[in-house]
């Protein structure tokens, strides 16, 4: 694999940056703003290829300090298994203070994607990352969101500012105007700040590629066993997943384009087994990544409600 | 359709060898632009264009788009593009906040962050937001109307935000026939008005977005036109070219201290290059060093250039800290607090001249106010009028008076050393965007006058500490009574005190103001400093004023040292007040003979917090001056 350490070039052209290390600047940029101005940040961490490159930015912004701040999972207990090992393997290696949110009326009332519907993404990862961030009084939580995921995150800010109660007002965003961020807020009021918002999901893949970052390898393609369900292909990742009447599992090369409950994450046929070919699969395919993800399709501007009401 | 020869070529080498493909992508550079126009011009079409043309729209998209076309396009069943980038026609009709969508493509030499806002004079501010971070402005004319006032308005702005780069894209062009009587006539009106606000350079290109003319690959329509179609323009003009060969700049975002034998100054270089060795100097305290090391997760640099985030290490110890610049030290940036500059206003809340906000530039937040409004601009004729506000989206200079000297650089030198925010101290929210045009020569030359004998020392004299008893509440609700007879009190137990009494006031010292809401913050202003004055001097101040804004009442707070500063809210309900009128004036204001009356057509904001509330429907004059002496007496400490 190539190792090209995007910063360690041994000279910098002095003509121009290229657009990671455009994009990587800035990404660092606003970690340390949020870090300099915030009483007690905190970084949400999901495991994902994302979160993989915002710890990597994150390291980057502090080095050589550690992590000034800890990483939050808000767990929904239907991760697949290859996400907690990885969760478990990037806390020991940053030696980073890692807390991790289950909702409590989740575990008491069994709240799983089978019986639920979409309640399940509420109460699981809605309420309980709003239970997170008041138990420890977070006042800004770092989150790995893309203004190119869909429409109602191109007008996303880069510090997304929140009521006490953690509603999102599309009315009353603060403009950002050049590299000045505005981090005042009254006691109670939080924000949510994503340093890769200009960040495109190829950029991503591109960086993951030229840093070497490590990412959970459900991203590779694997033979694993899948039934077919409403039109994905789902991953049976436990015995917890009961299967319907006809299905049973199948083995089929598929990977994974973003991670989430395994029950609610359809996987792709795919044989890319290295990152040059996902990300070539990737180029060539003709289908947006949020395809993948059930949460999209319950309505038409999902996503923009689901942010008002407190939704990363 | 256009052949899309770019996009072809990159997927072919997607197909073909991906580790090339890969290479290649990795070396190329970021141009962000702004688009502006209406959704006339065709602005949409344009965007929702490229990103086609680039190859950027998925299968899922484009069958959305395709639905969404036969169901409400406007290209009579044909592809409208616009459609792919009008979340903002929704957002119109459910009146919502138009506003900033980023959008992103990339062609084989280039990654591009193309920043949507809408045209309306009313969304001046979400165009500035969006031109702040652009290396290069597409400014569309719809070649049937030419150019128009918004044209000019843009075309102000762009100007003003700085952007180097300026392309005129004279769109429409296939429904005035290709003609090249109408470009050039077109293009001769915009060079004119160009050369008025300062651009002084752009290119003009002929082009029909909705039929793909012009824009990746050379219109045979046009056959006189001989410059380069936009994509290739956009792929090739350079980017912060000229941002490394500018004198070394860096503001610090954070110490960087792991442990106690590690100290680095982290933040993103604005300007230059820097290598270890070369000797620095840090702003505003004048202190120098050399560069030791340059440090990143990666490994030590050799140097580091203008865009990079990094940390320095110095060759010796020297106190710098967050909202400090380095810079190097042969030249480096002036120091001052008092500057000329260009407002555009962002809030519903008008300016007001006087009041005190916060003002934070590069890493550095530092209390300011403005102290002179010069003029506003008409941005649709550029005439300068004369203002002593500013409202949401107008734009004006002004003077403005720092609490601390910052490090700064005019801003048509360097963007983060010379653009600013203004927050309101009380809202919290970003009212205006700044730019430094330069230094008031008079802050430079009035120095500050250190004295021997202090206010510890004046106070100690008189037996007293020094401090302000501010009342504050409406016309009517009984503060100079109240104030009266604390003074009394106080004076019989050997305090030296002064009442400064709004009305009293208003005959001498302020007797030039009136009762607008600029007049109000200039009236509280002049007394918080007079009060400040005495205070110094080792007096017990009484101030009795309605001082209806809580801003003010902060600025005069911010004036004294903690603890020094005791707010008394003489708590009296509107129709209580206007009960009592003794002075009558309730009755005139609601005649309509007094206006700007407060309670009546003006506002009160009650404090929040103050040290002192007087209930005075359950507490008499005598009662409340016994309280409050009380208080005062009790909390005074005669030590000092």
């Amino acid at each position: 694999m190539v190792v090209a350490a995007l910063a360690s070039k041994p000279e910098i052209s002095p003509a121009t940056l290229t657009h990671l290390q455009r994009l990587e600047a800035e990404s660092i940029h606003i970690f340390r703003e949020v870090v300099a101005e915030c009483e007690n940040p905190v970084m949400l961490y999901s495991v994902g290829k994302d979160s993989a490159v915002m710890l990597r930015l994150a390291q980057k912004a502090f080095f050589p300090s550690k992590l000034p701040f800890p990483l939050l999972h808000v767990d929904t207990t239907w991760k697949f298994q290859a996400m907690y090992e990885m969760r478990a393997r990037m806390a020991a290696e940053l030696g980073a203070d890692l807390l991790v949110h289950q909702n409590p009326e989740c575990v008491e009332r069994g709240i799983n994607p089978f019986d639920h519907g979409s309640l399940h993404t509420d109460m699981w990862k809605t309420e309980g990352l709003k239970q997170a961030l008041d138990k420890y009084g977070f006042d800004a939580a770092f989150g790995g969101g893309r203004r190119d995921e869909e429409k109602s995150r191109a007008k996303e800010r880069v510090l997304s500012f929140r009521s006490a109660q953690h509603r999102w007002d599309p009315k009353n965003q603060r403009p950002e105007l050049w590299r000045l961020y505005n981090t005042r807020k009254a006691t109670g009021e939080n924000f949510r700040a994503f340093p890769i918002s200009n960040w495109t999901e190829l950029d991503i893949w591109q960086y993951i590629h030229l840093e070497s970052i490590p990412i959970v390898p459900l991203y590779f393609s694997q033979v694993r066993p899948v039934v077919e369900r409403d039109g994905m292909l789902i991953m049976v990742d436990d015995d917890r997943m009961p299967l319907r009447p006809g299905e049973t599992p199948m083995m089929k090369s598929v990977r994974f384009r973003t991670l989430g409950c395994y029950p609610l994450t359809g996987a792709v046929e795919s044989t890319a087994a290295t990152l040059p070919q996902i990300i070539q699969e990737m180029l060539l395919t003709t289908t947006s990544e949020r395809q993948g993800r059930a949460i999209d399709h319950d309505q038409a501007a999902s996503m923009e409600k689901k942010k008002q009401e407190g939704y990363f | 359709m256009t052949a899309q020869a770019a996009g072809t070529h990159q997927s072919s080498l997607i197909a073909d060898d991906i580790d090339a493909y890969l290479q290649a992508h990795e070396h190329k550079s970021l141009l962000r632009f702004i688009t502006c126009g209406s959704v006339d011009d065709g602005k949409s079409t344009l965007i929702g264009r490229l990103l086609y043309d680039s190859k950027m729209i998925l299968d899922d998209q484009m069958a959305a788009l395709e639905a969404d076309s036969k169901r409400v396009g406007t290209q009579g069943g044909d592809i409208d593009f616009a459609l792919l980038v009008d979340g903002l026609a929704a957002e119109r009709e459910q009146g919502i906040t138009i506003d900033v969508a980023y959008r992103f493509f990339s062609t084989d030499k280039r990654k591009f962050i193309v920043a949507d806002t809408p045209g309306h004079e009313q969304y001046t501010r979400n165009m500035v937001t969006g031109a702040s971070t652009a290396d290069a402005a597409v400014i569309l004319i719809d070649a049937r109307r030419g150019v128009l006032t918004q044209t000019r308005r843009h075309s102000y702005l762009v100007s003003l935000l700085g952007i180097r780069h300026v392309i005129l894209a004279i769109n429409k062009m296939d429904l005035v026939g290709w003609s090249q009587d109408t470009y050039d006539t077109i293009l001769a009106e915009y060079r004119d008005f160009a050369a008025q606000i300062g651009i002084t350079d752009f290119t003009a290109i002929p082009m029909s977005a909705l039929k793909g003319d012009n824009i990746t690959e050379h219109s045979e329509a046009a056959p006189w036109y001989d410059g380069p179609p936009l994509m290739h323009l956009l792929e090739t003009l350079p980017v912060e070219d000229d941002l490394q060969s500018r004198p070394f700049r860096m503001p610090v975002q954070w110490v960087n201290r792991p442990n106690l034998d590690f100290r680095g100054f982290s933040g993103l270089i604005s300007t230059g290059v820097i290598k270890p060795g070369d000797r620095i100097k840090a702003l505003p305290s004048g202190r120098e060093s050399t560069v030791e090391r340059i440090v990143t997760f990666n490994g030590d640099l050799p140097q580091a250039v203008a865009g990079q985030s990094v940390t320095l290490t110095l060759a010796t110890e020297i106190d710098i800290s967050r909202g400090d610049v380095i810079s190097i030290a042969g030249s480096p940036p002036p120091v001052a607090d008092q500057f000329e500059a260009t407002l555009v206003w962002m809030d519903d809340e008008a300016m007001l001249p006087g009041r005190p906000y916060l003002l934070k530039i590069g890493a550095r937040t530092v209390g300011a106010s403005i102290t002179e409004p010069k003029y506003k601009v008409n941005v649709n004729t550029m005439e300068h009028l004369a203002a002593k506000r500013l409202e949401l989206n107008e734009i004006g200079v002004c003077n403005l008076s720092l609490d601390a000297a910052i490090a700064f650089d005019p801003y048509a030198e360097n963007r983060d050393l010379g653009g600013f925010i203004l927050i309101d101290r009380i809202s919290n929210r970003t009212v205006a965007a700044g730019m430094i045009h330069f230094a008031l020569r008079r802050s430079q030359n009035v120095h500050w006058q250190a004295l021997d004998v202090d206010k510890a020392a004046r106070a100690a004299l008189k037996g007293q500490r020094g401090r302000v008893v501010w009342l504050t509440g409406l016309s009517g609700s009984g503060k100079s009574t109240i104030a009266n007879l604390v003074e009394k009190k106080l004076h019989a137990n050997g305090r030296h005190t002064y009442i400064l009494d709004g009305d009293n006031v208003r005959h001498g010292l302020n007797r030039d103001l009136g009762f607008t809401d600029e007049d109000r913050v200039e009236n509280i202003r002049r007394v918080a400093e007079v009060s400040r004055l005495m205070v110094d001097a080792g007096l017990i101040v009484l101030v009795s004023f309605i001082s209806p804004f809580r801003a003010e009442r902060r600025l005069a707070r911010d004036l004294q040292a903690e603890g020094d500063f005791v707010e008394v809210y003489i708590d009296t309900p509107l129709a209580v007040a206007e009960a009592r009128d003794v002075k009558g004036l309730y009755k005139k204001a609601r005649a309509g003979e007094l206006k700007n009356f407060t309670g009546i057509d003006s506002p009160y904001e009650a404090p929040e917090a103050p040290e002192i509330r007087i209930d005075t429907t359950k507490t008499s004059p005598t009662e409340a001056a016994e309280q409050i002496t009380a208080w005062l007496e009790g909390e005074l400490d005669y030590s000092i």
